[in-house]
């Protein structure tokens, strides 16, 4: 496995996890980044094959509850931190790009 | 100095009860604390005066007519700013959440209320909760009151230091990683990482959902116990809540106050010692596991060999989980909402690119991108996948650690307080001042932090960690009580008198 993280995969990552890095924030986070990824993948090896996977600290079930209506957020809180709203929506910039 | 506010949260419920103080005189004290200290040590974000107040009035009213809501009524709060809290700003630190104000309470914070709890405000915090040293909050540093130009531990060290401070008897704080007992270790105050899933998670701002866990900050073990019976318990809204009864911690409390700990086993951690912990730390911790032996205690020394391997689980769960719960900090139902520069009809995604740069900091940037990595497909095995399975060795560790001890101690941090700004710029120097606290996390147990003295080198304060196995809360309860009673006992009061940091101030 790499453990070091270039520029160009950093920029990528951030690509993907939707947020702009300008030139000099990849310049400072990256070479951080790679430091890190090579101390975090000291644990590569470290538990066999036959070790069940953790998800959750304590065993869990799925719960559910009784389908009754219960007290919710009026249409004005929920869009009470909306940065811009519209006929009792939340109105945001277009979901389609040029190409789609 | 502190204007009476240096008291404990069950003292001031006694005063209340006895009709010698009102909750108006005591959350005014508390006000004037803050405007007269606060700009110095900078623990909270926002101040709600009028609104606890108005609280404090209600409480007395009620005390008034003989129906008091809980033991704590009218006994003011701080509130760390990563709880929803209707009415109240909440960030998170962050500058993607400024000025936004929930329409609902988190049920920690309803059942603050509902105790008849003013709540002062919100307290200071590394943007969502991402760090050790409060120096990642979007709003500038809380400073120690032991000495202003040191970190107060993190993430919650708004509410560490609005305690430490005299600023608030009581304060809600959040552990993913050590961010309640990390805080109070070095600052000489008690922090309680309770249960996974023994308080409830609803309206806490997730960083990482299957760490996360809110509890009690507070100056007395005692404190700890009233605040965490108040906010502990079942809760049909969070579904990793535990559907069980909280044990008797304040009867667990005042039995270990009474300091008999005949037949307890103390487990001492071979793995949480060694290089890097600082000798004064070491010298204060071997001090206190005397003390809990000359109580009657047992001590065994027990190893957890996967706790080595504990951190870099730690820092590949955090930000998988982490890089999933921000996706939510989309700019289209709350928050901020930034346009980029030069693009005439910018897409929803331009539009969350662009917020999410200049809403988020370095730190979040940081675990954003790495938590994005360990997911993605083909090293998804060789991290993520691992991590999980390392969580388990751990978790087995624990499982063997306690058959052979009721309850574990440790340094609660390998070293006392940094110079602000110290290990900034070096993320994996400021993750190792989580080493000993994020075991507990990755195994849901609960710990305690309480005050071990003062190291030499620096007379700065350290702590003790005592770890007890999943819904056993009460053990640590019990023997926190006891260190901290022969502690006392043998300082001649409580470490606190010894903070020098605010000396001239008022």
């Amino acid at each position: 496995m790499p453990e070091s993280l270039s520029r160009d995969e950093v920029a990528h990552l951030a690509d993907l996890a939707r947020i702009d890095l300008s030139e000099a924030e990849l310049d400072h986070l990256a070479p951080q980044l790679s430091v890190i990824l090579e101390s975090v993948a000291s644990i590569q090896g470290v538990a066999s094959a036959d070790v069940p996977p953790t998800s959750h600290a304590l065993p869990l079930t799925n719960v559910f509850r009784e389908d009754v209506v219960v007290d919710c957020l009026t249409p004005e809180q929920a869009l009470s931190g909306a940065p811009e709203q519209e006929q009792q929506r939340f109105s945001v910039p277009r979901i389609l790009g040029d190409e789609q | 100095m502190s204007g009476g506010t240096d008291t404990t949260a069950s003292w001031l419920a006694g005063e209340l009860a006895a009709g010698n103080l009102t909750s108006v005189e005591i959350t005014q004290r508390h006000l004037d604390r803050i405007a007269e200290i606060d700009g110095r040590v900078h623990a909270f974000l926002h101040v709600d005066t009028e609104g606890a107040l108005e609280q404090a009035a209600a409480s007395d009213a009620r005390r008034a007519e003989g129906k008091p809501l809980s033991a704590l009524d009218g006994v003011p709060i701080a509130v760390k700013d990563v709880l929803t809290t209707q009415g109240l700003p909440t960030t998170c630190g962050s500058k993607i959440l400024e000025g936004w104000v929930p329409p609902y309470d988190a049920t920690v914070v309803a059942r603050l209320r509902a105790g008849g709890l003013p709540i002062l405000g919100k307290t200071n915090m590394d943007e969502f909760a991402m760090g050790s040293s409060t120096e990642h909050s979007a709003y500038g540093p809380t400073r120690n009151p032991w000495d202003l130009d040191r970190i107060p531990g993190g993430s919650g060290g708004g509410s560490a230091a609005a305690v430490a401070a005299y600023e608030a008897p009581l304060a809600i704080g959040t552990d993913t990683g050590g961010s309640i007992r990390q805080p109070a270790a070095v600052t000489g105050t008690i922090g309680v990482k309770p249960t996974y899933g023994g308080v409830s998670r609803y309206g806490l701002v997730s960083l990482a959902n299957s760490l996360d866990q809110a509890g009690p900050v507070t100056r007395t073990v005692l404190d700890a116990a009233l605040l965490h019976e108040l906010i502990g318990g079942y809760d049909a809204k969070d579904s990793t809540s535990i559907d069980e009864p909280l044990p008797d911690l304040v009867a667990a409390t005042e039995q270990g106050a009474a300091g008999d700990l005949t037949g307890v086993r103390i487990g001492v951690i071979t793995e949480l010692a060694g290089d890097g912990w600082q000798a004064g730390v070491m010298s204060r911790f071997q001090e206190s596991v005397e003390l809990l032996v000359k109580a009657g205690a047992e001590v065994v020394e027990v190893s957890c060999p996967s706790f080595v391997h504990a951190l870099a689980t730690y820092y590949l769960i955090l930000p998988a989980e982490a890089s999933s719960n921000l996706a939510r900090f989309d700019a289209m139902r709350y928050g901020l909402r930034v346009l980029p520069e030069g693009v005439s009809s910018p897409s929803a995604e331009d539009v969350m690119r662009a917020t999410r740069e200049v809403g988020f900091g370095d730190e979040v940037k940081r675990r954003i991108i790495l938590g994005t990595y360990a997911l993605s497909s083909g090293y998804y095995d060789a991290y993520y996948g691992q991590a999980q399975k390392v969580r388990t060795l751990i978790t087995r560790d624990f499982a063997a650690a306690f058959e052979r001890a009721d309850v574990l101690v440790s340094p609660t941090a390998p070293t006392t307080a940094f110079k602000l700004g110290e290990k900034l710029d070096d993320p994996l120097a400021m993750y190792l001042n989580d080493l000993a606290t994020i075991p507990a996390n990755l195994s849901g147990v609960p710990g305690i932090s309480v005050p071990s003295g003062l190291a030499d080198e620096d007379g700065l304060p350290a702590g003790v960690q005592i770890l007890a196995p999943a819904l056993a809360d009460d053990r640590v309860y019990r023997v926190g009580a006891a260190l901290e009673a022969a502690l006392i006992d043998q300082w001649g009061g409580p470490l606190l008198d010894k903070a020098s940091g605010l000396e001239g101030v008022a």
